[in-house]
């Protein structure tokens, strides 16, 4: 028998894994929770059956989301954490040893329980005593925020469903206040190669553009995800992510990482034109 | 066929007229979408398959005798009422039914001055005389109030000719008038009891609510079953109790409504009913648990007011809707109306309304936490970006208005455009409302005073919508011409 998961990345083109067995199969008060265990890209979780990391490429999601604000302010030592069930974007940051908190907002509990179980290869530093873990919705718990944070990270799922209020205005203004004067926010911004999901993009841009004074978007290239390319949004109060890069610094802190590197830092930011123009009609 | 309420006799006539394939040779001429491809992709072809005519396996609405028949009995039971009658015109239809079926031309009706257009439209209609009653006015929120119970009194001592009382309750702010004393006081007097319940149809089937006006006593309601019930934009209910007469108010609503009621509306209402009677209590209950979370939270924002039961006073605020998240913006220095568009400009977030002083919020059952997360961040968002000092704010919502000729007799009367700045002391031949929520400020027949004509301006310019005149601008008006 031959057991094959499929996403729908559009209408009319699928992608499919072959599946060697289902490894944990839940429903939470929010979502569907699924991990498959894969023959090509290792453990896979998947969320309503959207594709949300696998054991083959997460190094890629999870080394972009965290290095690139990381590398533009050292001093970084309070983290505020968005979604990041897996604890991948965790696992990253605990190698920093100047952090000194990192705040984790899950909405769901079951996800968390699942990867620990099932994804010990992103879940691994969720005991880490500098790490605490808040389950609930994130827009509520960053409102009663004020000049906390150094850096927020979004690691969140798509624009529709449970992640759906991480992709507002209100949201982003509740982050910029929750933020010190030198604060980064940096979330998962999507993709935009598929027409479906150009707006939802472009709205999300445009809402951090008219919040923060400095608004960026790079890129990555992620097999998993639908068309392979996606994009990250970089926003701060103060830093410029490539005229604050610490190059010298960063790379003295001796940290192996199997994707990032500070000449990819400087080059991830150039976007293809298409991206480019879709970004200015935002 | 003995039916409970567990049925939906409209909704289930349609699922046996779809399965026996009838060949439609009548209209409507979309025959099941097939003629309209374009409708048919965006609505969907259940949608056209349901848009069906009226035959005699489905009844029909202008003489019901089976399935409209009997849903409209299981609403009666459902709601308490004697007497049920689908509606298809909009609230607006059974509000104008209510006044039609109790007054005609020359006989009086008391009723607040902050009733909805319909209502007044109903006087223009059938040429009855409105005996207004102000309604007690918050101040410090400057919103109208309940009746009062003294004042009622009073009017029905002046007036004891009129043939009918019509209440809003609740207003659209969720606030209630002592129902149960004054279809006493009025019933007493010989009057019949109307009530204008649009935004009141959960009181039906929730716990801790006010009374809902059959169980008050009250002879006719119109209750919006699309507001806060759960079925489609326009369907409503008109119920009937005592010894209202249900062929007289048939024919009545027959004078006016459509005579081919549409049976997306019908089967909604059915359906709509059901759900509320089977599952209404616990809807209602999540309901209010939502709206006391989200003024727990918006209230600790600090600035903002979202006012509750703790404003209630025995008298003009009887009795609040637990259900309605009404919020004080004034103190933030931002009108009602301007948080309402920066809501939806800045934050995509659609609320019912913004007056001067205050927004509106409805929750419902259908509301999830995600929502109510966003709103609550987004208040304090626009707190944090665009409060100002309070200043220049206009408080008061309520004018009284000096009532010169009927509603009807100015609306067919000579007239002439006069520029709004110069319109002090005429007298007004059309509406001028503020919407939402469409409570007019002027109507037919009342003086126009300057206090009037500084609030029109000053809604104006907060960015109100205002509505009624011939002059969509709102720069002229039209007065009685002598």
């Amino acid at each position: 028998m031959e057991l094959w998961y499929s996403e729908q990345h559009t209408d009319y083109v699928r992608f499919s894994l072959k599946i060697k067995e289902q490894l944990f199969c839940g429903k939470s008060e929010f979502q569907q929770i699924d991990i498959l265990d894969t023959y090509e890209f290792g453990r896979a979780l998947t969320l309503d059956g959207y594709l949300m990391v696998t054991e083959k490429d997460e190094f890629i999601y999870h080394d972009m989301i965290v290095h690139v604000p990381m590398a533009t302010n050292l001093n970084i030592k309070k983290v505020l954490v968005i979604g990041a069930g897996d604890g991948g974007t965790i696992r990253e940051l605990t190698r920093y040893q100047g952090i000194e908190q990192i705040d984790m907002v899950e909405i769901d509990e079951m996800v968390v329980k699942a990867c620990r179980k099932f994804l010990p290869q992103t879940a691994c530093k969720l005991e880490d005593p500098r790490v605490r873990i808040y389950y609930e919705d994130g827009l509520k718990y960053v409102r009663r925020k004020e000049n906390e944070y150094d850096l927020i990270l979004v690691d969140s799922t798509d624009p529709f469903g449970p992640g759906e209020g991480l992709f507002t205005k209100e949201f982003y203004g509740n982050c910029y206040n929750a933020l010190k004067e030198d604060g980064i926010l940096v979330n998962q911004h999507e993709s935009t190669y598929y027409d479906a999901y150009v707006e939802a993009m472009k709205r999300a841009h445009k809402r951090i553009m008219e919040t923060f004074p400095i608004a960026r978007v790079y890129q990555a290239h992620i097999p998993t995800y639908p068309s392979g390319h996606w994009l990250f949004g970089y926003a701060s109060k103060k830093y410029d992510p490539l005229l604050d890069l610490k190059e010298k610094e960063w790379n003295a802190l001796g940290l192996t990482t199997k994707y990032y590197n500070t000449q990819l830092h400087k080059g991830c930011f150039a976007l293809p034109n298409y991206v480019t123009e879709q970004l200015n009609e935002a | 066929m003995n039916y409970t309420q567990h049925n939906a006799p409209i909704h289930e006539a349609l699922l046996r007229h779809r399965k026996n394939r009838v060949v439609p040779f009548d209209v409507p001429g979309h025959k099941g979408g097939r003629g309209n491809t374009e409708l048919t992709e965006f609505l969907g072809i259940d949608c056209l398959k349901a848009d069906v005519n009226s035959m005699k396996p489905l009844d029909n609405l202008i003489h019901p005798v089976s399935v409209i028949k009997a849903a409209e009995e299981l609403a009666a039971e459902a709601f308490g009422a004697d007497a049920v009658f689908f509606i298809v015109n909009g609230t607006t239809a059974a509000v104008q039914a209510m006044i039609m079926s109790t007054c005609k031309s020359g006989e009086k009706i008391i009723m607040p001055r902050n009733v909805h257009r319909s209502s007044i439209n109903a006087l223009v209609v059938c040429g009855a005389i409105p005996v207004y009653v102000n309604p007690g006015v918050n101040h410090a929120l400057g919103i109208p109030l309940g009746m009062s119970v003294e004042d009622i009194k009073k009017a029905i001592i002046d007036n004891p000719e009129a043939k009918a009382i019509l209440i809003n309750n609740p207003t659209y702010y969720g606030i209630c008038s002592n129902l149960r004393e004054i279809v006493l006081l009025a019933h007493e007097a010989g009057m019949k009891v109307l009530v204008d319940e649009a935004h009141g149809t959960h009181f039906y089937f929730g716990e801790n609510l006010p009374v809902s006006a059959m169980a008050a006593g009250a002879d006719m309601s119109a209750v919006s079953m699309h507001k806060t019930g759960g079925s489609l934009t326009q369907s409503s209910f008109l119920l009937c109790k005592n010894d209202i007469s249900p062929g007289y108010v048939r024919q009545i609503i027959n004078l006016t409504q459509t005579t081919s009621g549409s049976y997306l509306l019908l089967s909604s209402l059915d359906l709509a009913r059901k759900n509320m009677y089977l599952n209404g209590k616990a809807m209602v209950e999540k309901t209010i648990l939502l709206a006391e979370y989200a003024r727990e939270e918006i209230n600790k924002q600090g600035g903002y007011y979202a006012f509750s039961s703790e404003l209630m006073n025995d008298d003009t605020i009887f009795d609040f809707d637990l259900t309605k998240l009404s919020v004080h913006t004034a103190e933030i220095g931002l009108a009602g109306v301007e948080v309402y568009d920066l809501l939806r400009d800045e934050y995509d977030i659609q609320i019912e309304f913004g007056d001067m002083g205050n927004i509106l919020a409805m929750i419902t059952a259908g509301d999830r936490h995600f929502e109510i997360e966003r709103l609550i961040s987004a208040l304090s968002e626009i707190k944090r970006r665009f409060s100002k000092k309070m200043v220049g704010m206009l408080n008061h919502e309520y004018i009284d208005p000096e009532v010169v000729f009927t509603p009807q007799k100015a609306f067919y009367h000579d007239k002439k455009s006069v520029a709004l700045v110069s319109a002090a002391g005429h007298i007004a031949g059309e509406f001028v409302m503020c919407y939402p929520p469409g409570i007019p400020i002027l109507a037919p027949g009342e003086r126009i005073t300057k206090d009037i004509i500084d609030y029109i301006r000053y809604a104006k310019e907060k960015g109100s919508s205002l509505t009624g005149p011939q002059d969509m601008k709102v720069e002229y008006l039209n007065i009685i011409d002598f």
